[in-house]
């Protein structure tokens, strides 16, 4: 099971995590892709760093996947999550949820992404053209400054 | 000896991403009042901590050879 959750340093291919879910019982494989989005609020990104504590986000994803079977009975989960340097519209995570029906896949996926962003130690570091920053917290509106001491250490310019 | 991991901006701040420290036997709370003396750290309070791969507490008691990660809040997706 475990081989269903990964961390890679590739560029993700969307069948290999179809694969992973597809099965004959199933009427419904719901793919969600988290892309490098080039605006926030106003605020041109030119590339993503992504940093994981690998073998436990490997397991955290799995949690995911088990709490998914937990909450939406039948239902496969496979998810992997890029790390390293990312560009604009590359795909940093992809989930693939199969279920017998469609409206599971669908809510399953959204709780996927949700949990993500919650418990699995993975982190991405914005680079702008005036500076690079780690972001901490999913609103994007502020990084975890109260955690480290000074600016020159986020690496604010 | 317990091993300590940082990660993302809180590697950045430390200046390190591991280091092995003689704190078995203390708290996960004095673990924390010890780094953030150490390498001159504002409060850690939105840092979550893990101990081999599982968050914990900050009363659990360290291990020889435990791994101890340092968690800040997480931004993947």
């Amino acid at each position: 099971m475990e081989h269903n959750f990964w961390i890679t340093e590739e560029p993700i291919a969307l069948n290999d995590v179809i694969e992973k879910v597809t099965r004959r019982e199933v009427g419904a494989i719901n793919i969600f892709t988290g892309t490098v989005r080039e605006l926030t609020d106003g605020k041109r990104t030119l590339f993503l760093e992504y940093d994981a504590y690998k073998p436990m986000a490997e397991k955290k994803l799995a949690q995911i996947g088990q709490e998914i079977k937990e909450k939406w009975g039948d239902a496969e989960t496979a998810i992997v999550h890029r790390v390293g340097r990312l560009d604009i519209s590359d795909v940093a995570v992809a989930i693939a949820i199969s279920t017998p029906h469609r409206k599971a896949a669908f809510a399953a996926s959204s709780y996927a992404i949700d949990r993500i962003k919650e418990i699995v130690p993975i982190w991405k570091k914005e680079h702008w053209s005036d500076g690079t920053q780690w972001i901490g917290d999913q609103k994007e509106r502020h990084s975890y400054d109260k955690g480290i001491p000074t600016e020159e250490a986020m690496g604010n310019g | 000896m317990v091993n300590v991991l940082f990660f993302a901006g809180l590697q950045e701040a430390v200046g390190e991403h591991r280091v092995t420290l003689d704190v078995a036997g203390k708290t996960i709370d004095e673990l924390k009042t010890l780094i953030k003396d150490t390498y001159s750290l504002g409060h850690l309070d939105h840092v979550m901590v893990a101990v081999n791969e599982e968050y914990v507490g900050e009363n659990i008691i360290l291990n020889e050879q435990d791994t101890v990660a340092f968690i800040p809040p997480v931004s993947g997706g």
